[in-house]
């Protein structure tokens, strides 16, 4: 039987799809909030700092910013051939590997913090 | 896959207004270029948290620009469109069965959209929103 990539491509994508559920619109709700001038307590620079020098608050940002880019990527690579975009390979490859780096990206700042 | 597949020729991006059904899926498939983009635009504030007071004190001046409200407003409705189309489908992904009888669907998304809600509450509550 031939060895499926699907459900290493599959199981992130189905986790990052209910983490944004869940997630993205209060995130969206609070910076939203901090662009009208009205910055929660969370946000200030002394909020996020409190909340990412905890390992938990790491880890919590860092699962919803790796499983939210991964999620995207994959509906993007979907998206992509539902557009014409046949080069499904190449198009899959680019946006995995963007989603890999920013999760990269993201455990070295978190690191800094 | 037979030597000579069948491809229908099919345009491009019209493809899509063709039904209402279709415009509802490419809806939701498209919410992923605002929540990555969105995601990104998180990942750049942490950057600038790491980076120190001045930094963050830049980042929070930037998004108070027209455009970043703009962004916000339509990550927004893009996001909550997912969450919707997300769990309205939960009962196909998760379906439960306790016995002889299935879980009713209204209830497993129902459940979803509870949790939804507290979970959003909680957020806002902890994050001194309110």
């Amino acid at each position: 039987m031939a060895i499926s990539s699907k459900p290493i491509v599959w199981g992130p994508f189905a986790a990052g799809g209910t983490i944004t559920a869940f997630v993205t619109p209060v995130l969206v709700l609070l910076t939203l909030l901090a662009a009208l001038g009205v910055v929660p307590d969370a946000l200030t620079y002394d909020g996020v700092r409190a909340f990412l020098g905890h390992w938990l608050g790491k880890a919590l940002m860092f699962g919803v910013i790796a499983l939210s880019l991964w999620s995207s990527a994959h509906r993007l690579r979907i998206t992509c051939y539902d557009l014409g975009v046949r080069k499904d390979v190449f198009v899959a490859t680019v946006v995995y590997i963007a989603a890999v780096a920013g999760a990269v990206a993201t455990l070295i700042v978190l690191a800094r913090i | 896959m037979s030597r000579k597949p069948y491809l229908r020729e099919v345009p491009k991006f019209r493809w899509f207004f063709r039904h209402p059904r279709y415009l509802r899926y490419m809806a939701r498939e498209v919410t992923c270029i605002f929540i990555g983009a969105y995601t990104v635009l998180v990942l750049v504030g942490i950057m600038r948290v790491a980076e120190g007071p001045a930094a963050y004190a830049a980042f929070l001046q930037a998004l108070q620009t027209p455009a970043s409200i703009a962004f916000h407003v339509l990550v927004l409705g893009f996001s909550a469109y997912h969450s919707i189309t997300w769990f309205n489908l939960t009962p196909r992904a998760l379906p439960i069965q306790i016995g002889e009888r299935f879980v009713p669907d209204g209830v497993i998304a129902g459940a979803h959209y509870a949790a939804w809600l507290v979970l959003t509450l909680a957020v806002l509550i902890l994050a001194g929103a309110f």
